[in-house]
């Protein structure tokens, strides 16, 4: 019996918008699996809307959200006050993708908890999800 | 207001807080289940099963879809294998579902090492499901293959999703997953060998011993949405018929004895391992094991009996 301390971490991981590379999303999956997370994996072209309907329902601690497409500062702006609606601020926020770093500074100021550029090594995204997970 | 009334007033928040509860807090899941037990039992609950790859995601999508526009409200239970080395898992049968703007609420869960196709807080979460007014649950099992067969005993119709060609006759007869199916799927049925599945299965099952219900083999293309219609007519006609079935009775209370069988065990173990840690003899029998000095066995009836 898992200690309630000690549960599994509850990540999920999409990719909201048009944009169709789901590599480093699946790469990125893989490797919180193999951290000892659960990882619910929602794909392709996911809506806000569909991300945060998910996030609740399956009570998630993190969201990644995997954008290449440039269309982050309309899409993660939606998701974070989707969130902010539901009552849904503790789950913690994490863009990877392809982010110039002005606008980097800005999803963090509106509450992104981390932003990771290409090249981030795994360790370091499955590193800090373990530490600014929510735990209930 | 306790999260078990937020549950049954519809909250989904308070539903999903309470899944993770289930799966993790036994005391927490304790009293919300106490709470909630009497509403529960009002879903229908279907299970499927299948090898991976034959469609299972795909069809539990259509399936959802088809009772949520006919005015049910649905509950997905996806569940998929824990790593056996990190624990961890990788819930991926949400991405073959597109149900916005749909009365469905789909749960992803890990089996964390339970073996038979399900997780252990399976039944848990569809009395929780129940209790939040789902009136139709579709429970996927982990890609099963032949052992994999505990949904039987959580499911009211258990529907086995093979696709054409798959092993031979003999291998059929082996396999576990085909005796508890009350309804049989083939499908891909756009790929070649149909027919010849459909028949060969249907052979089968008329070898097979007397039964009241004898299980229909369909044939679907859920990615195309085709035979979804028939599907839910024969789970409606299995439905009806196990209603009048005299066999029921002896099925709830058998599955009325393996749930207390469970509960009772966990609550056993749980109390023996937490009063022997802190006496530290836990951790030492442990040691004994491992350094060959003293049996398992030899050392749980001297946990028991200290």
């Amino acid at each position: 019996m898992t200690d309630v301390r000690t549960r599994p971490i509850r990540v999920l991981i999409g990719k909201p918008g048009l944009d169709g590379h789901d590599r480093g999303a699946k790469v990125v999956a893989r490797a919180l699996r193999d951290a000892g997370m659960e990882v619910i994996y929602t794909g392709l072209h996911q809506t806000p809307d569909a991300i945060v309907e998910a996030a609740l329902q399956e009570d998630v601690d993190v969201i990644g959200l995997s954008i290449l497409s440039g269309a982050h500062n309309t899409l993660v702006p939606k998701v974070i006050a989707l969130l902010r609606e539901q009552g849904m601020e503790d789950v913690r926020v994490l863009v990877g993708g392809i982010i110039p770093d002005e606008d980097a500074d800005e999803l963090r100021q509106m509450g992104v908890a981390a932003v990771f550029g290409p090249g981030t090594e795994t360790e370091e995204i499955v590193r800090f999800t373990r530490s600014c997970a929510r735990r209930a | 207001m306790s999260l078990g009334s937020d549950i049954l007033q519809g909250d989904q928040r308070a539903l999903a807080r309470a899944l993770t509860l289930v799966e993790n807090d036994p005391d927490a899941a304790e009293e919300i289940i106490r709470e909630v037990y009497p509403h529960t039992g009002g879903a229908h609950v279907i299970g499927l099963t299948g090898a991976p790859g034959v469609g299972k995601s795909t069809l539990v999508d259509r399936l959802a879809g088809y009772y949520a526009s006919a005015g049910h409200s649905v509950g997905v239970i996806a569940v998929d294998p824990s790593s056996p080395f990190s624990g961890g898992a990788l819930l991926g049968d949400r991405v073959r579902m597109d149900l916005r703007g749909k009365d469905v609420f789909i749960r992803s869960i890990a089996t964390r090492g339970h073996l038979g196709g399900l997780a252990r807080a399976t039944p848990l979460a569809i009395q929780l499901m129940e209790a939040a007014g789902r009136d139709v649950i579709l429970l996927e099992t982990v890609g099963a293959g032949q052992s994999e067969v505990d949904v039987m005993g959580h499911a009211d119709t258990t529907v086995v999703v093979v696709v054409p060609g798959l092993g031979d006759d003999v291998q059929a007869f082996k396999a576990g997953i085909l005796e508890i199916g009350d309804i049989f799927v083939v499908n891909k049925a756009d790929r070649p060998g149909t027919d010849q599945t459909i028949r060969e299965l249907r052979q089968m099952l008329h070898l097979g011993p007397e039964r009241p219900w004898l299980p229909p083999v369909l044939s679907a293309t859920a990615a195309d949405g085709k035979g979804v219609a028939e599907i839910v007519e024969a789970v409606e006609e299995h439905r009806k018929v196990m209603q009048h079935d005299p066999l029921q009775r002896e099925h709830r209370l058998q599955e009325a004895e393996r749930a207390l069988r469970e509960a009772l065990s966990d609550l056993l173990l749980s109390r023996a391992e937490a009063e022997s840690r802190q006496s530290g003899s836990w951790q030492a029998l442990v040691g004994e094991i491992a350094a060959r000095r003293r049996d398992a066995l030899t050392a749980a009836r001297q946990l028991l009996d200290a």
